[in-house]
């Protein structure tokens, strides 16, 4: 016999298979879980509150009447 | 006497039962009115008999690749029921390939089949495009008059007007001080 080859791997292929896998498939979901949290929904919750930290809801309203967009609120006409 | 083995017989076997075990028909359908009928040379393929296939999965098929020997193979064959030291590396392969089509290495080979089958994919993309032309100049009318440039502006404007999305949507990206959109 000229050359013989190294053993290859008996055992063991699915609990390797799993360790390589339950790790990736772990760091991955929490990777972008984490990802969407810190570039999405943080963002959206900041945007939201600064937006209503300055919002006048009555001076909002006489701008969209001046506009015309109501039916029943038609503009003030000066 | 009828041979045990039914799985290895066809109705030629029957006749000489003192031919060696060795010799297994290829499984496919023998029947001589097969072929009269059809009138094809190539053998009926008798999907109801274990097949030889090469795949990965699958490291020792239902069947040997060889399975009618020749002379040459059938006295390999002898040799190889004696002590397997006195057969040679070129036997050992050769008995290796009588069992075996092509090796693992030969199964995984890559191939340019890709490049075929993406141009082809790319091909017909193409020919949709042209179908899409033809539909686009002799199937659809004009869109609607709201999909004027006129329209679409004022229809932007009354948008703005509704604060539509004012947080993070439509109306956010508009300047309300300096009416213009915001840089």
């Amino acid at each position: 016999m000229s050359g013989a080859l190294a053993k290859p791997v008996m055992r063991g292929m699915l609990a390797k298979r799993l360790r390589f896998h339950l790790i990736a498939a772990f760091s991955l979901a929490i990777g972008i879980a984490a990802t969407f949290k810190f570039a999405v929904a943080e963002p959206r919750k900041r945007a939201y509150a600064e937006f209503y930290k300055k919002y006048d809801a009555a001076k909002e309203f006489e701008a969209m009447r001046e506009a015309g967009v109501f039916v029943s609120a038609r503009p003030t006409g000066k | 006497v009828t041979p045990s083995y039914s799985y290895f017989t066809s109705a030629h076997d029957v006749k000489v039962h003192h031919k060696p075990r060795l010799i297994r028909h290829v499984h496919y359908s023998e029947s001589s009115s097969d072929e009269e009928k059809e009138g094809v040379a190539a053998p009926v393929l008798d999907c109801s008999q274990p097949q030889y296939t090469d795949r990965p999965d699958i490291p020792l098929p239902d069947i040997t690749y060889i399975t009618k020997y020749n002379l040459e193979q059938l006295k390999l064959k002898e040799k190889e029921s004696g002590p397997w030291s006195q057969l040679t590396k070129d036997e050992k392969l050769a008995l290796y390939r009588l069992n075996f089509q092509k090796t693992y290495a030969e199964m995984r080979q890559r191939s340019n089949e890709w490049k075929t089958v993406l141009g082809v994919v790319l091909w017909f993309v193409g020919l949709t495009g042209l179908f899409y032309w033809w539909g686009l100049a002799y199937v659809y009318q004009p869109v609607p008059h709201t999909f004027s440039e006129d329209w679409v502006a004022m229809q932007t404007q009354r948008m703005l007007d509704l604060r539509i999305n004012p947080i993070s949507g439509f109306s956010s990206h508009w300047d309300y001080e300096k009416k213009q959109w915001k840089k």
